[in-house]
């Protein structure tokens, strides 16, 4: 049986937007009746973090810029401590539409890494240049290493389970390209199963993109930096090293 | 040597170590950083106050232009000491990530506090 969506958390890294985090919020907790938003904004400078509440998400602020990885982390330790059974990652700049959670709920059932993947066939995402080739490449090696076909290891659309939940809380990955790449190479090799399907992407709803042609050119070689770190780097395990403390419900 | 340059080392290497240990003083250096500091200030000091110890060390060594050996000492110090660093720095990162991320889910659960006991106060 797929996660209860009362027992589904969904994240939303989101930094500088507030034109769109608030219809993306109402839009999600419209959609799947039950779920908990919690949207984290890491040191935006516009309203964010009052939108985001004010549409009924649950916000947590860090006191300065984390990266999408360190968001992530603190959306993965506040499910661990408040009993969550799943996290699924939405992009709060409207692109993810949230009536693809349920489907990557009920892949949950056999994996523990769910990722919507963009190109599969669904939808008419697309991306040229240096970024389309990092993205072919880093596909290309994820899939021989972890064993599975993927073919959009870079989507920020992606469902987590109890096992790797647990895993991520712990080790999610701060660096640049870490909480695609580096994660799954992660929960690979603690013996997590990574699964994909297929979804359809929209436009930005509103608001700029992180990146510009000129990072878009620094990702290639940074992703298989990146890669190549992750692949040498000491396994993780769950129960290894946890440092903090539980906090109390 | 002539006389000026004598001087010169030593007192070249007596800053140095003047420097690290008031530092280390006015705990603006904590001594596991400073240790390098003060071992090249002392290693300084000696050669610049008995020049014999860097060519005798460099004939024992078989480098031919002491000076030579100066150089290589100190670059491979300062390496060890950059990679300290960075490794440092690194270390330092990670526990600041942990602590904002720590520092937002509290913030998070004061706001969750803060509406349950207005709320409990309203009814
Ligand atoms: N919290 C947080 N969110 C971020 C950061 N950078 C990007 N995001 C969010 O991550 C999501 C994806 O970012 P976006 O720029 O759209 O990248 P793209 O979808 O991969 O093209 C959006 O919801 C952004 O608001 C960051 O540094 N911190
Ligand atoms: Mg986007």
């Amino acid at each position: 049986m797929p996660v209860a969506l009362s027992m589904t958390l969904i994240v939303m890294p989101a930094l500088n937007e507030e034109e769109t985090v608030g219809a993306v919020v109402a839009e999600t907790l419209r959609e799947l009746p039950g779920v908990s938003c919690l949207v984290v904004d890491d040191g935006s400078t516009d309203r964010t973090a009052e939108i985001a509440r004010a549409a009924g998400a649950l916000v947590a602020r860090a006191p300065y810029n984390l990266g999408v990885g360190g968001a992530m982390r603190v959306g993965f330790r506040y499910a661990r401590d408040h009993g969550y059974r799943a996290v699924v990652q939405v992009d709060s700049d409207g692109q993810h539409d949230p009536a693809s959670v349920p489907t990557l709920l009920a892949l949950l059932d056999d994996a523990d890494v769910v990722i919507g993947a963009r190109f599969a066939g669904v939808g008419d995402y697309r991306v040229t240049g240096p970024r389309w080739w990092a993205m072919r490449v880093l596909s290309a090696f994820l899939s021989a290493f972890t064993g599975t076909r993927l073919t959009d290891t870079t989507s920020g659309l992606r469902a987590t389970g109890p096992r790797a939940l647990t895993l991520f809380a712990q080790h999610y990955p701060a660096e640049y390209l870490g909480d695609t790449i580096e994660s799954l190479v992660i929960a690979h090799r603690a013996g997590c199963r990574i699964a994909q399907v297929p979804v359809a992407m929209r436009p930005r709803a509103g608001g700029t993109a992180s990146h510009n042609p000129v990072k878009s050119a620094v990702y290639l070689g940074r992703a298989v930096v990146a890669l190549i770190f992750a692949l040498v780097g000491a396994p993780r395990s769950v129960a290894a090293d946890r440092l903090e403390p539980k906090a109390a419900p | 040597m002539n006389p000026v340059t004598y001087a010169l080392g030593i007192a070249a290497a007596s800053l140095t170590l003047v420097v690290v240990a008031e530092m280390l003083r006015r705990r603006k250096l904590r001594e596991r950083h400073a240790v390098w500091w003060v071992l090249a200030g002392i290693v300084a000091l000696a050669i610049a106050v008995f020049p014999g110890l860097l060519t005798a060390a460099s004939n024992l060594l078989g480098v031919e232009v002491p000076s030579n050996l100066v150089f290589f000492a100190s670059i491979a110090v300062l390496f060890l000491v950059c990679i300290q660093h960075s490794a440092e720095l690194t270390s330092v990162e990670s526990r600041m990530r942990n602590v904002a991320e720590h520092a937002a889910l509290l913030e998070l659960r004061v706001h969750e506090l803060e509406q349950r006991s207005s709320s409990g106060d309203a009814s």
